[in-house]
């Protein structure tokens, strides 16, 4: 079985990220970039998947501008085989993104494609949705356990009451939530054994996608800032505060 | 211009965040909504009495309990070309269903949405909540997902809008329903509730969440937690407050034993009254708090138990 693993090259979720003085949008410039955590899970699960002897092949696929190899290179170091690059300066939104990927998924025929449940700077959450809808495979959302027998799989999902269980059939989309597992460290020969596997390069254009945005972003703005508060010295007056000053209980 | 609203609702009534999605949706002009599933007698009539609504859609099909994705999708999209929004509330079922039935329209969602500036344009987060981004949408058709915590939920009664029954497309059925595992509580819901109290890695074991209860009872309160205290195994996943958990904005949130790392703020931070108890006077939590309390909890818990109970 053959799986395939979009990941996305993020600002770091260490960095606290501010709004442009101009409003444009967010300063990135010189900040550190990261691997989206929800994707490192992705890899780490097809990586598990191989190592159980389920998974045959894995591919690590990324898009946008040409240091998105270096996440590839960090999927390859987890233990990706190889990377797919589509290199572009433009402005990616889901809607394009699921569009490049089931390009590639249909030239690469992977039974399983594992992404992360949402990317932690457009915090969209789209992207396996809508690629699964792309390729009219089934999905299994928000990910907390997964388990394949045959062409089948079944999924336990975070869900806001608790967890579901699920069966799709296979070929599928899965994104992963938190919990299901524990990505690891790339070790120093996995990371020099990861300099010499394969990274092929295209463009848009050679998968016949039109990228071009849906939503223009008109600005952006600082949220509501809060208002530095009080220390309290006790519970006692905690409680008197909370019932005579914000009068909340 | 007419919107349709995906609805959620239990044995209770319209869900809280379905409620908050209806309100965003009477600001874009008429509102249907929708209830899909078997047996939805109840739910059709709640649906009906929602203040606003003006035609409630009801798509009796037991190929649709448990709104799976590839159904329900396949649902809205038979529906869609009626209508000009596609709305439904930022929930686990939310996010599952909308972008597939964009992808399928051609249309870029617009996930999450905390404001609706006109029928084409919409505020939304953007990074853990630091930056809120306008948007304008270039698509003939627009499909949404509401931020619940951003709207006043519409009133469970007064409205009393017409039935009608539609025809069920082709369903596929290449994704099955097995179980669930859902939380028993008799406590309101974390995303619904007036006050929420939530523990964090301070709380130190699963079993310390005991201390939360007697002031979750007496204050009516949900309890909540940080992705700490989920990741450490405390608390079930259905507890997370945070960027990628649940996002409340309760009138009193009491974060207990909680840093206050940006993805957690990012959960809480609309809240209009928060406290922080915690022994690290240096935590960052105790900047968005209102009140602070430097303490040890397990000190700090049962006092606030005690004083609570004597007033």
């Amino acid at each position: 079985m053959k799986i395939l693993v979009p990941v996305k090259r993020v600002v770091d979720y260490n960095v606290k990220v501010r709004v442009k003085s101009d409003g444009s949008g967010m300063e990135t410039a010189g900040v550190k970039m990261s691997m989206n955590p929800f994707d490192e899970i992705a890899v780490e699960e097809a990586v598990r998947l191989k190592e159980k002897g389920v998974a045959t092949e894995i591919v690590a696929v990324s898009l946008g501008v040409a240091q998105c190899a270096e996440t590839i290179r960090t999927a390859l170091a987890m233990g990706a085989d190889r990377g797919i690059l589509v290199e572009t300066d433009a402005e990616l939104q889901p809607l394009a993104v699921a569009k490049l990927l089931k390009a590639i998924a249909d030239k690469e025929q992977p039974t399983l494609i594992i992404l992360g449940k949402q990317a932690i700077d457009d915090d969209m959450s789209a992207t396996g949705q809508m690629l699964a809808a792309l390729l009219d495979w089934p999905q299994g959302t928000f990910a907390s356990k997964l388990t394949i027998e045959g062409d089948s799989m079944t999924v336990i999902r975070e869900v806001d009451g608790g967890l579901e269980t699920i069966t799709v059939n296979l070929p599928a989309i899965v994104t992963t939530d938190l919990r299901l597992n524990e990505p690891r460290y790339a070790s120093l020969p996995n990371i020099m054994k990861a300099r010499k596997k394969p990274i092929a390069n295209m463009k848009p254009a050679d998968l016949g996608v039109d990228p071009a945005p849906r939503l223009t972003t008109l600005k952006v703005s600082d949220p509501p800032k809060r208002k530095a508060g009080v220390k309290v010295g006790s519970v006692a007056e905690l409680v008197s505060k909370l019932r005579n000053e914000a009068k909340v209980i | 211009m007419t919107s349709l609203v995906l609805l959620e609702f239990d044995a209770a009534g319209i869900k809280q965040p379905s409620r908050s999605a209806v309100a965003a949706a009477q600001k874009l002009g008429e509102v249907h909504a929708l209830v899909a599933g078997s047996g939805l007698d109840a739910a059709a009539q709640a649906a009906a009495k929602l203040p606003g609504v003006a035609k409630v859609l009801v798509a009796d099909s037991p190929a649709l309990d448990h709104l799976l994705a590839e159904p329900a999708a396949a649902l809205l999209l038979a529906l869609a070309p009626a209508y000009s929004h596609l709305l439904a509330a930022t929930t686990a079922v939310g996010k599952n269903i909308m972008p597939r039935v964009a992808a399928r329209l051609d249309v870029q969602p617009i996930s999450d949405i905390a404001d609706v500036v006109d029928a084409d344009t919409f505020v939304r987060p953007i990074y853990a909540g630091n930056g809120l981004a306008t948007v304008k949408s270039a698509d003939p058709k627009k499909v949404i997902t509401v931020r619940a915590a951003s709207f006043d939920p519409v009133p469970a009664e007064g409205g009393n809008a017409p039935i009608e029954k539609v025809s069920i497309p082709d369903l596929p059925g290449v994704s099955k329903f097995v179980s669930a595992e859902l939380s028993k509580s008799e406590r309101p819901e974390l995303t619904a509730a007036r006050v929420v109290i939530s523990g964090g890695r301070g709380m130190q074991a699963g079993e310390n969440f005991k201390l939360l209860e007697p002031i979750a009872d007496k204050l009516g309160a949900a309890v909540g937690a940080s992705r700490a205290a989920v990741d450490a195994g405390f608390v079930p996943n259905d507890y997370q407050v945070g960027q990628t958990g649940k996002i409340v904005a309760p009138e009193l949130y009491v974060a207990v034993g909680i840093s206050g790392a940006i993805q957690h703020l990012a959960g809480m931070k609309d809240s209009k009254v928060i406290v922080a108890i915690n022994k690290d006077e240096e935590a960052p939590i105790f900047q968005v708090a209102d009140y602070g309390l430097v303490a040890d909890l397990f000190t700090a818990l049962p006092e606030l138990a005690a004083e609570l109970e004597r007033s």
